[in-house]
């Protein structure tokens, strides 16, 4: 069985399907990316797939599954690359991806990560009062 | 490019493991451009036959899928049946709803499938297995 390689690229696990994967195949990336997700201690996962001709349930309830997995591991998922095509014979097939996010490329995946990451560190150190600070007279 | 496929004859794939669901979509693909499908159209067809080889194969417990170029006199196609003699589906209607499963599937492969064609038949009983005609006309 062949399996997809996943890159680690600074705080970030890429991951580019070039393969027109078996359910096997597919199955086999959401567990090791699980386990990369720990070992590295990455937040953040960005999916590639401008090389897939098609998405079909499985592979999109895949996807949706690897959203949750990472989330739950505290890590930001995000697909990038969808061609047109198939964002919309995924919309006649039914399929929502609820809970998936995506972006146009790569680039533009590591700049939503960031920002995420970004926002939950503020929140993190917010002292729950959104009141702007006032000069006292 | 040429495609090794001989257009003038049905192309079977049995379907028996994961890896010749695989198979079926790139031959399904390699006809879908050979008669000329636009690339949404292709996608869809591919799509829907990856759907109905996997359930040949999961819920048929395997079978057989036949790609056939036709042409109607006005525009040409492409037909994909669908056949396997596992345990058949009792309640059609059931199996055709969206997000109907019996496997922890998504439920959508039916459904969405007919969707994503022009002509959708399917013939079905206990017993008798499940043999499935799909369509795509090229525009
Ligand atoms: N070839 C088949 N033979 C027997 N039952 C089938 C077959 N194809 C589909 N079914 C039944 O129809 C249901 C719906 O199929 P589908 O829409 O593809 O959803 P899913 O594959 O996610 O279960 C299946 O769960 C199964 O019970
Ligand atoms: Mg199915």
């Amino acid at each position: 069985m062949e399996r997809v390689p996943i890159l680690k690229i600074g705080d970030i696990l890429l991951v580019s399907i070039q393969v027109d994967m078996s359910d096997q195949t597919a199955v086999a990336l959401q567990e090791d990316l699980a386990e990369r997700i720990v070992a590295t201690g990455c937040h953040g996962v960005i999916i590639d797939i401008t090389a897939l001709d098609i998405v079909d349930s499985f592979v999109g309830r895949m996807l949706s599954t690897i959203a949750s997995i990472s989330r739950v591991l505290d890590a930001e998922t995000v697909v990038v690359g969808m061609r047109p095509a198939v964002a919309i014979t995924l919309v006649e097939l039914g399929l929502s991806l609820n809970g998936i996010r995506t972006a146009l490329n790569v680039e533009r995946g590591m700049e939503l990560i960031a920002a995420e990451r970004d926002h939950d560190r503020h929140d993190e150190f917010d002292d729950g009062s959104d009141v702007e600070p006032t000069a006292s007279p | 490019m040429t495609s090794g496929v001989d257009l003038s004859r049905p192309q079977a794939q049995t379907v028996g493991s994961d890896e010749d669901v695989v198979r079926v979509r790139q031959l399904v693909r390699t006809v879908a451009v050979a008669v000329k499908l636009s690339l949404v159209d292709q996608t869809k067809v591919v799509t829907a036959a990856s759907e109905l080889a996997r359930n040949t194969l999961v819920y048929g417990g395997g079978g057989t899928v036949e790609v056939t170029a036709v042409d109607n006199g006005r525009r040409p196609g492409i037909t994909i049946v669908f056949a396997d003699s596992g345990p058949g589906i009792a309640d059609l209607e059931l199996a055709l709803t969206d997000g109907y499963t019996t496997g922890g599937g998504l439920g959508l492969g039916l459904s969405g499938a007919r969707r994503l064609v022009d002509d959708f038949d399917i013939q079905t009983a206990p017993g008798q297995g499940t043999r499935i005609t799909i369509t795509k006309w090229s525009r």
